[in-house]
């Protein structure tokens, strides 16, 4: 019982005390940058409207939502062939170098040349720089499948789409989701981004639209909003990734205990 | 029931030439539960491989009833040395030793007889749901047996696979697998590098010379089809035979000296 | 078998330069949106001759250079003493599983109130973005010290210091290393996207700028320099971890991954 107490201690301690500091210091602000917690608190209802959740947040959900889906499955599948064939691994190898390279955000403008401004081209911008991440660790995961478990796999066999599903994507699933990690992040940098840069809804278009209209208020409850968004999306992954690779944190956790 | 017949295999990589298995000629008949043993490095896995068909031979064959193996066939089963690395730590023991008879399209019921069944032989029927590596070493490499047996190999080809685990599991697991081949009438290839256990499980054992290897001495095991740890060990008919092992054995590794390339049983980097 | 691979890599990248001659060539995309290959190689090489160009290469790898310093000496030193300190680690652990997540991005309407299109701004973006990865590898590596030498380092009655120098230290920096390398990527990321979507100067604002006037064989052309650039920060962050890993590996005689 005292465990659980002090775990619970040690858990909500500090945010409340950084609160609680933010709160006090920021009481008496005439700053219009710094605004009072208070204000921002109290601002955040009457911005933060069941529409305005219907006409802007959602939407960029559904955006990212799209995106990093395609880029998940475009990436799988190419880092999957890539990665299964030494040659063709070699031959794109520094083209992959370098397309992973360049700084998704820069997507943008080529994008918008072909895509225009509408959800396409957001789509599309996500889906081109998560997709980097995702097909690199795919390529490093399926090349360093286990011989000894391929050799099992075979002379039990085991081949074909059998192959690729119980021991090739399921091998190299660590190496996949430390892909798909990195670009849920990316994913959402390139949301708030393609927002900004075109758009007439979303969260990123609402936040710079009351920064230009200089209600800063808003504007900071529209920081909190995505900081939020980027934690809930973080727990969601995190839950996921727990279920898909329980195996592997048991398995890690085993050798830990007998090298 | 197994031939093999002048099987050679070099691995040639990156200039270097490697004679690994330089002329090997024998046969295993079926129901026979045969060892091989021969000195470190003496290309006992790449031998196991060959007959496997996860190698294919430089020159030379293996017959499985008659047919030349040139892939894995189906009647064969492999038990591996690394079994930490040969069970998918994804699986649980359950589905691990199902995975292979899911090839082989056999109706559901059929499967999970078989798995059951396996897994009883191996005195393991408690881990279905566990995953291998909440298991012991040994208790891993009794699911890798069974995952063997549920296969139905007519040929059980077995490579080191108690090399890794300490000296009484290993004594349960040799037990494990007489009883097993007694029970069942499977022909089994065992490789050891062990002159004890090659001697203590045997009904036949072929001694290897070093590598480029060949055929040192084949040897009947002449002792009773009964055997137990504590006594067969002491038997003097069991001194004698491992004694003769050792002696062919240090012969083997001697008039070889001249000519040892590389001491390693796996394939030198490509 | 290595020349072998790079005789691949460059046809690989051969064939990737001629499909994007032949491409808009072919009629395949319009040139308008897609120039062949030669046309941003010539925008390229007049960019190159442009000193604006070179102004601004050397703004964005100031606000890189900086924000990346700053930020890996904040990650290393609060990542040692959330480490040392006793219960520290514990009381901080939600709070940094809620900051890290949150899009530094989302700082970009602040960024441009408070300092405009300064460097400030840049820097803002670059630090908050990128201390987390060297923070989350430096503690991640303290976590690994192994709790037999801390404990032999103790008892021997080395003070906290030597033990921070001797112990934690040398077992945390291929983590370290491996922070400062993934900081070093995203640092660039942020930097482009402050110039491009904030205006401060930079490859990314003469980015916009070359986007807004429709010169889209120089949008490409730089567009080519940040994957260049970001590539060599990749290649050289590696190098040096490579090289302070061989010498730790020598002496833990292990990997640390």
């Amino acid at each position: 019982m005292t465990r659980v107490l002090l775990r619970l201690v040690f858990v909500f301690a500090l945010p409340a005390v950084l609160v609680a500091v933010w709160w006090v210091a920021s009481a008496g602000s005439t700053d219009v940058y710094w605004p009072p917690l208070r204000t921002i608190l109290e601002a955040f209802p009457d911005v933060w409207t069941a529409e305005r959740l219907r006409e802007d947040v959602l939407p960029s959900v559904l955006r990212l939502t799209g995106g990093y889906a395609l880029a998940a499955v475009v990436g799988v599948t190419a880092g999957t062939v890539i990665g299964s064939y030494r040659r063709v691994r070699a031959v794109c190898e520094p083209v992959l170098e370098f397309l992973r390279a360049v700084p998704p955000p820069v997507l943008v403008p080529v994008i918008m040349l072909f895509a225009g401004i509408g959800d396409t081209m957001k789509v599309t911008v996500i889906a081109s720089g998560c997709m980097w991440p995702v097909l690199l660790n795919t390529v490093e995961g399926v090349r360093a499948v286990d011989p000894v478990m391929a050799e099992t796999a075979r002379s039990y066999g085991v081949k074909g789409t059998a192959r690729l599903r119980h021991l090739v994507l399921r091998s190299a699933s660590p190496q996949i989701f430390a892909g798909l990690r990195q670009a849920l992040s990316i994913g959402i940098i390139l949301m708030v981004i393609s927002e900004m840069f075109a758009a007439s809804n979303g969260l990123g278009f609402t936040i710079v639209q009351f920064q230009r209209g200089f209600a800063i208020p808003d504007m900071w409850t529209g920081i909190l909003v995505l900081g939020l968004l980027g934690f809930l999306l973080s727990v969601v992954f995190q839950l996921v990734e727990r279920r898909v690779l329980g195996w592997y944190h048991g398995l890690r956790a085993s050798t830990r205990r007998s090298p | 029931m197994l031939d093999v017949r002048g099987l050679k295999k070099v691995y040639e990589g990156s200039g270097r030439r490697v004679e690994a298995v330089r002329d090997l000629t024998f046969t295993v008949d079926a129901g026979e539960l045969v060892c091989l043993v021969g000195p470190s490095g003496c290309g006992k896995t790449t031998l196991l491989k060959c007959m496997g068909g996860l190698l294919t031979p430089t020159s030379g064959e293996v017959l499985l009833e008659g047919r030349r193996v040139s892939g894995p066939p189906p009647g064969m089963a492999f038990v591996f040395q690394e079994y930490g690395r040969s069970l998918f730590p994804w699986m649980r023991v359950g589905e691990n030793v199902e995975l292979p008879l899911k090839q082989k399209n056999l109706s559901k019921a059929r499967r999970r007889e078989l798995v059951r069944d396996a897994l009883e032989s191996v005195g393991l029927a408690d881990a279905v749901g566990a995953y291998p590596w909440q298991l012991s070493g040994g208790m891993q490499q009794r699911v890798a047996i069974a995952r063997a047996l549920a296969y139905e190999p007519q040929v059980l080809l077995m490579d080191e696979p108690f090399a890794a685990v300490d000296a009484q599991t290993r004594a349960d697991l040799e037990d494990l697998v007489r009883g097993l081949w007694r029970e069942r009438g499977i022909t089994i290839l065992f490789v050891t590098h062990d002159i004890d256990e090659a001697v203590y499980l045997g009904e036949r054992v072929i001694v290897l010379s070093a590598s480029p290897t060949v055929v040192q001495e084949q040897l009947k095991v002449e002792l009773p089809a009964e055997r137990d740890q504590l006594h067969t060990r002491v038997d003097p008919r069991f001194a004698e035979l491992r004694t003769h092992v050792y002696a062919q054995i240090q012969a083997a590794k001697r008039g070889e000296v001249t000519d040892s390339v590389t001491k390693s049983d796996t394939p030198p980097p490509r | 078998m290595r020349g072998a691979n790079v005789a691949l890599g460059a046809a690989g990248l051969a064939a990737f330069l001629a499909l994007g001659e032949a491409v808009p060539r072919l009629g395949l995309v319009k040139e308008a949106y897609f120039p062949p290959t030669s046309r941003i190689a010539d925008a390229l090489a007049d960019e190159v001759a442009d000193a604006a160009f070179w102004t601004a290469l050397g703004d964005t790898l100031t606000g890189w250079a900086l924000g990346l310093a700053i930020a890996s000496c904040a990650g290393i030193v609060l990542g040692v003493v959330v480490s040392v300190v006793p219960y520290l680690r514990a009381a901080t652990a939600s709070t940094i599983e809620f900051l890290r997540p949150i899009p530094s991005v989302a700082l970009i309407p602040l960024a441009v109130l408070l300092y405009g299109t300064e460097l400030r701004s840049v820097l803002l973006l670059v630090v908050y973005a990128s201390f987390w990865q060297v923070l989350i590898q430096v503690l991640y590596g303290v976590q690994d010290v192994d709790p037999v030498a801390d404990e032999t380092a103790r008892s021997y009655g080395l003070g906290t210091w030597a033990r921070i120098r001797h112990v934690l230290w040398p077992t945390a920096l291929p983590y370290v290393m491996t922070g400062v390398r993934l900081a070093a990527a995203v640092a660039l990321i942020l930097a482009i996207t402050a110039e491009l979507v904030i205006g401060a100067p930079g490859l990314g604002k003469r980015i916009g700028v070359a986007q807004a006037s429709q010169a889209v064989p120089e949008m490409y052309a730089l567009i080519v320099v940040t994957g260049l650039l970001g590539l060599l920060i990749n290649v050289g962050a590696r190098t040096v971890e490579r090289r302070a890993l061989a010498w730790h590996q020598s002496v833990r005689g292990e990997v640390a991954v």
